[in-house]
């Protein structure tokens, strides 16, 4: 590769970009780091449960619920990534094949939909 | 300059990589593996040319895999005392299985090693998303559409895990 | 070479400036605005207008304490907020504030990165900002701040599904996913608004929901959960996270006005002469919708009550998905119709 295309790489300004942000943050923080005040004491460095003594750690376990929420955002996340490349080519399908590009994606979206359908039947996105 | 950033990103990943299995910390390790993917993905943008692959590693893999992956450690106990204590056995054998693997690879590796000359003919740009889209909806149409009842099962099957465990408590 | 390079790193610096600087006076904005509705002054004693408020602000976070409590994970602590900002900072990359501006007799493009990928990439980021808030809130070992830090990653991955399929109906009509492509293919008056109105509907109200805005800051609302994920955060990190939350705002205006509202194009753009003129014109054009938007925001917040969770949950799943594939399905139709018959 040489020299130009090397320039014209798109993803060179966002590189330089994430440096600039990076660069912003830390001095941010070096900068406070360096003026503020630092006195500790033990009350102050307490974890605060509004004003009580704190009882154990917040290292518990939570409600499987937040777990099936992920779960069922990872499947759906790739299913709606799989649109794209569809959505991308859709005038050209449109045009080319007809109702045959529309079809080949609504059987696609229609076992989405089914696992959808499935997914509140049984009411595992309730909250009560 | 090419050579260098590609030697940056590859010693980055490397690095991390070892880092997620050396840290103690669950967390930790997750989020080094975040990092390798990242630089996964700036391999494919920068020197594959598979600008989607790339995003798609970032969406899926770091943005919510790995999420996944976060909510299920800060799911478990993390509490010193609760940690459980691995036997000798199955650290015998995760060692055992490691090596196989291993060999495995290396057996696989050794006679694919003719990269450069892959990666220099690009395979006509493949990687960028429309080309994608074509190929995937005319070639590959039949994997796409049994993907989709792969993705049904899947989800019956967190909602069944899910709920059964509701019940339960 | 070394003036295109030249050019990126002028950009790059131009547009941290300005989002910083929207972002700083989006504090003094929200304040105002909030007064205004309420019937109040607002902060009127730095400068006239209290116009030097938010730079006493910004210095105040500065010259405050910062505490790292001692229970906490100190690295994940810190990382949590550098996350924050980071993500919001990177977004901008792919915007294009204006068209060209011709110069010296070269043409330089305003925008830092037109990649074919440019809604991707903000939908990546995106879904990176997720773990800004769950590292803080878990890093900070409290129990306030970890279900903040739940509720917030529930709800911005939930958001964040009805927020894809939304843009598909876009991306569709225009045929790419690149922003600047989409920008130059509303010329004029033609905006996408008037063809994807339900999907700005779903877009605008995914990205009050990732900027965890109210009606959806149950995050961090006060009277459950002290301060949510930032409970135990003070000092500069703590003005990351606030400042990340302003910046926010700012790209979602943004793209909002870029993907919908035809970003820096405005009616009768042909009939100046001048090409650099009319790129002037429409980076002002493209602001004065940002600042709209940011306004609309703020004034939302003030109107609307917070969400329960259970509301948002439902209206994030039940409603907003089927919403968006019905509206992908009716834009398919449509589409398919005017190819078939009517080309």
């Amino acid at each position: 590769m040489n020299e130009t295309s090397e320039m014209l790489n798109p993803y060179f300004p966002i590189g330089m970009q994430f440096m600039v942000a990076l660069g912003f943050v830390m001095i941010s923080l070096l900068t406070s780091w360096f003026l503020n005040p630092k006195i500790n004491t033990k009350n102050k460095l307490d974890v605060f449960e509004s004003g009580i003594p704190y009882v154990g750690n917040a290292r518990m376990q939570f409600s499987i619920k937040y777990f099936l929420v992920a779960t069922l955002f990872v499947l759906f996340d790739v299913e709606v990534i799989f649109f794209y490349p569809w959505a991308v080519n859709f005038k050209d399908f449109a045009r080319e094949m007809g109702i045959n590009g529309f079809l080949k994606m609504l059987l696609f979206m229609s076992t989405l939909f089914i696992g959808f359908i499935y997914v509140i039947k049984k009411k595992a996105l309730d909250w009560e | 300059m090419n050579n260098l950033l590609f030697l940056l990103l590859s010693s980055v990943s490397i690095i991390s990589a070892l880092l997620v299995i050396f840290s103690k910390n669950p967390v930790y390790s997750v989020l080094f593996l975040v990092l390798t993917f990242f630089t996964l993905a700036g391999h494919f943008a920068i020197f594959l040319g598979a600008e989607f692959l790339a995003i798609v590693n970032i969406i899926v893999y770091a943005g919510a895999i790995m999420v996944l992956f976060l909510f299920v450690i800060m799911l478990l106990n993390l509490n010193k005392e609760s940690e459980p204590t691995t036997p000798m056995l199955s650290k015998i054998s995760a060692i055992v299985a490691g090596g196989l693997f291993l060999l495995v690879l290396f057996a696989a590796l050794t006679n694919q090693i003719n990269a450069p000359e892959a990666l220099n003919s690009k395979a006509g740009d493949i990687g960028m998303v429309k080309k994608l889209g074509q190929v995937l909806f005319t070639e590959y149409l039949l994997p796409f559409e049994i993907s989709s009842v792969l993705f049904l099962s899947a989800m019956v099957g967190a909602v069944m895990l899910g709920k059964k465990d509701l019940k339960q408590g | 070479m070394e003036i295109l390079l030249f050019d990126k790193i002028f950009l790059i610096v131009i547009v941290f400036a300005v989002s910083l600087v929207i972002a700083l006076y989006s504090t003094l904005a929200e304040r105002k605005v909030s007064a205004f509705l309420q019937d109040r002054i607002g902060p009127n004693r730095a400068g006239t207008f209290g116009l030097l408020q938010p730079v006493a602000d910004g210095v105040k976070f500065f010259f405050k304490e910062d505490i790292i409590p001692s229970h906490a994970d100190k690295a994940l602590y810190i990382l949590g907020p550098s996350i924050s900002m980071i993500t919001a900072l990177m977004t901008s990359a792919v915007i294009p504030w204006g068209t060209y501006i011709t110069f010296s007799g070269r043409q330089v493009a305003m925008q830092i990165a037109d990649i074919n990928i440019g809604i991707l990439y903000v939908f990546a980021v995106v879904s990176i900002g997720v773990y800004g808030i769950m590292i803080g809130g878990w890093g900070s070992n409290n129990k306030f701040s970890l279900l903040g830090a739940l509720r917030a990653s529930s709800q911005m991955i939930s958001y964040e599904i009805a927020m894809g399929l939304s843009i598909i109906s876009i991306v569709m009509m225009t045929g790419s996913m690149s922003l600047g492509e989409i920008v130059s293919q509303q010329h004029g008056m033609d905006w996408n608004i008037f063809y994807q109105p339900v999907g700005f509907l779903i877009f605008c109200t995914c990205a009050f929901a990732e900027c965890n805005r109210t009606p959806f800051d149950l995050p961090e609302c006060e009277a459950e959960l002290v301060g949510g994920y930032h409970t135990e955060y003070s000092s500069m990190k703590l003005g990351l996270y606030l400042f990340s939350e302003y910046i926010n705002i700012f790209i979602s205006s943004a793209i909002m006005s870029a993907m919908f509202f035809g970003g820096y194009n405005f009616p009768f753009m042909d009939q100046i002469a001048s090409p650099n003129l009319v790129s002037i014109i429409g980076v002002f054009v493209f602001f004065a919708k940002i600042i709209f938007f940011i306004f609309f925001f703020m004034w939302v917040r003030w109107t609307i009550p917070r969400f329960r969770y259970d509301q948002l949950m439902k209206l994030g799943w039940k409603y907003l998905i089927p919403l968006a594939l019905a509206n992908i399905v009716i834009t398919g139709t449509v589409m398919l119709i005017k190819y078939q018959f009517f080309n």
